[in-house]
């Protein structure tokens, strides 16, 4: 691609997210409240808090499946509004996986994989399953290309969507419960992949539960409660020394 | 201690049980079933060999005129004279050839089309929408040395096809068109749409017929002459797209949200996302609600005979009242019943069949 858009400052280059003073409404209802958070490259983060309180719809404005109303969003030092030049470039550079999966049901793995490069990467059709056949090598399922997403397994199929988002090749990832909907033996599977994403470098922000992943992989830990980010810390003193009560209290209900 | 030995794999059952146990299993299962049956039974053996000994046993086949129909069934020598004009209307007769033709090559182009494994589809798709219909302008009306056939002398089933087809042809695009715009954000393509369908929805096509031949006529300049079957085709068109746009929405609306969304979250354009990923699913869910239109569609043809078109239903009528040929109304009705049922039973087939094919795995 052309570096047409407007090209990051050096004091953001090494910055993958950077969100300031955001706000965000859902009519009357003030989701989330002056989210401030900075991304570096290769940082793994991990968001939790209850139910209800804004994870998903936080991590959802970062690639503007959710519009926020106030503050500044920038991905990869491109600002994040309503230009669609921009959208559609932030979109190219992070991936997202959903709890549940949303895999295309008509299209088979492999054509999974491959819609979006030949789509709108323009990759030739060869090339592209090329590239779709390494990733679901990576997940460990190149032998399912050719079923639909219907004839997997929870876990299976979630390992698709991780590999199909890889596909495009995205500087960030973007996890939103990713084992939520998934029985317990499926959990580990998807997991595996997720650290192997995570020590090869990607810039990951995940949303889960799974706490032994998140002190494995994660550089910090976000903690949330009605819409506000409460406490950011690494892992070790985010469980060992928790700051607020409020996520003392939460880390008791979940440990 | 217990050790494990693995299993062999086994082939399943087999399910072949014979006819009796399958009538036990599925006939005779409860007593109300098999009362059931038993009704159903004596209901196929009292009223079926009437039926058979009118049809075929004793009917008429050879002859014509109507005192070749002496046995006491059916006279088929009424149908069997009348058959080309059933067929064709007043089209002149040295003229067949150029309806065969045109009807000949949209059942090809439709066989590969629908026909699994055939090669350069959407080569032919393309040859089928542009420029097949121009072949068939040609061919039905005339030009290029062909001599024109006024549309007041195309009559029966070929009328009948052609306000079917092109009906189809315009109502299912139209009907997608509308139905993204009534799920569109933007309201004026919206509120379009929403009066679009409200409109023709709630006038009964038998009303819109009749004004787009004698009303419409009393508002439009004097020199402005809109032939009254393109009237007609336009009116079935509008309304049966207005129908096809709410069958489509409501495949529209049962897809899950997360779709679109991770055609979003993968880059797709609108336009993409709707293509690729949204209204292959969304039609494919309706498939029934279509080709129930489309049967609709095809049987409402029938009313263009209150404007004066010649459609199959009204040339069968119009020929009981040859003095010749009093008395055969029966015969012409059960022929033209039977010549739409072959039609729309065949697309309610083919859209079984469709549903099989297109089917990937469980729903979840
Ligand atoms: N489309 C919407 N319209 C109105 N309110 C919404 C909408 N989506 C979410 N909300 C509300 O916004 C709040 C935050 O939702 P969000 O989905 O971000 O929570 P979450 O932290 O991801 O919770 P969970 O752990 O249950 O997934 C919730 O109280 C929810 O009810
Ligand atoms: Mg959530």
């Amino acid at each position: 691609m052309t570096q047409a858009l407007t090209q990051p400052t050096p004091a953001h280059e090494d910055l993958a997210i950077e969100v300031k003073g955001m706000h965000k409404w859902y009519d009357e209802f003030h989701v989330l409240k002056d989210i401030n958070l900075t991304v570096k490259r290769k940082e793994r983060i991990i968001i939790c808090g209850p139910s209800g309180c804004g994870k998903s719809t936080l991590i959802r404005c970062l690639n503007r499946l959710e519009v926020h109303q106030r503050g500044e969003i920038r991905i990869d030092g491109i600002e994040l509004n309503d230009d669609l030049k921009h959208i559609e470039k932030i979109r190219r550079d992070i991936g997202m996986v959903f709890q549940q999966f949303n895999l295309f049901p008509h299209l088979t793995v492999m054509e999974n994989c491959c819609l979006a490069p030949i789509w709108v990467l323009k990759e030739p059709r060869r090339e592209a399953e090329e590239t779709a056949m390494r990733y679901l090598e990576r997940v460990k399922i190149p032998d399912q290309a050719d079923k639909y997403p219907g004839q997997l397994s929870g876990g299976q199929q979630q390992r698709v969507a991780i590999a199909r988002s890889l596909c495009m090749n995205p500087n960030i990832m973007l996890f939103d419960e990713p084992t939520s909907a998934l029985d317990p033996e499926m959990i580990k599977e998807v997991l595996d992949v997720m650290v192997d994403l995570a020590n090869e470098g990607m810039t990951m922000l995940c949303v889960t539960h799974e706490m032994g992943f998140a002190k494995t992989v994660a550089d910090r830990v976000i903690f949330m409660d009605s819409g506000e980010i409460i406490e950011e810390n690494n892992p070790e003193s985010f469980f060992s020394n928790p700051q607020s009560d409020r996520t003392k209290l939460f880390l008791s209900q979940i440990l | 201690m217990l050790v494990h030995t693995p299993h062999p794999n086994l082939p399943p059952p087999s399910t072949s049980v014979g006819v009796i146990g399958w009538a036990r299993k599925n006939l005779f299962s409860t007593p109300f079933n098999s009362a059931l049956t038993l009704c159903a039974l004596y209901i196929v053996v009292r009223f079926l060999p009437p039926v058979i000994n009118w049809a075929f046993l004793d009917a008429n086949w050879a002859g014509s005129t109507r005192d070749a129909c002496t046995d006491g069934g059916a006279c088929w020598v009424f149908v069997k004279v009348r058959l080309t004009q059933f067929m064709f209307g007043f089209y002149p007769a040295d003229q067949y050839w150029r309806v065969i033709l045109a009807f000949g090559l949209l059942g090809v182009l439709i066989a590969w089309l629908l026909l699994e494994k055939t090669p350069k589809k959407s080569w032919v798709a393309a040859f089928t929408i542009l420029i097949y219909p121009i072949i068939a302008f040609i061919l039905f009306y005339g030009g290029l040395g062909l001599p024109v056939v006024e549309t007041n002398r195309w009559g029966g089933l070929m009328l009948t096809l052609i306000l079917a087809t092109i009906g189809m042809f315009f109502a299912l695009p139209f009907g997608i068109i509308l139905a993204m715009g009534r799920r569109s954000t933007m309201p004026i393509p919206r509120a379009l749409s929403v009066v679009f369908i409200e409109l023709w929805r709630g006038v009964p096509l038998i009303t819109v017929l009749f004004m787009s031949s004698v009303m419409l006529p009393l508002f439009m300049p004097e020199d402005l002459r809109i032939d009254k079957l393109v009237r007609a085709l336009i009116g079935i068109s509008l309304f049966q797209s207005a129908y096809m746009a709410e069958v489509i929405r409501g495949g529209l609306q049962a897809l899950p949200k997360g779709q679109s969304e991770a055609a979003d979250a993968l880059g797709l354009s609108y336009w993409q996302a709707m293509f690729l990923i949204i209204l292959p699913q969304a039609l494919k869910t309706v498939i029934p609600g279509i080709v129930n239109t489309f049967i609709e569609l095809f049987k409402d043809t029938t009313l263009v005979l209150i404007i004066g078109l010649m459609d199959l239903l009204s040339i069968v009528q119009s020929a009981f009242s040859d003095p010749k040929w009093l008395g055969f109304s029966v015969e012409g009705y059960v022929f033209a019943g039977l010549v739409y049922w072959i039609f729309c039973f065949s697309m309610s087939r083919y859209s079984q069949h469709l549903e099989k094919k297109l089917h990937t795995g469980h729903k979840r």
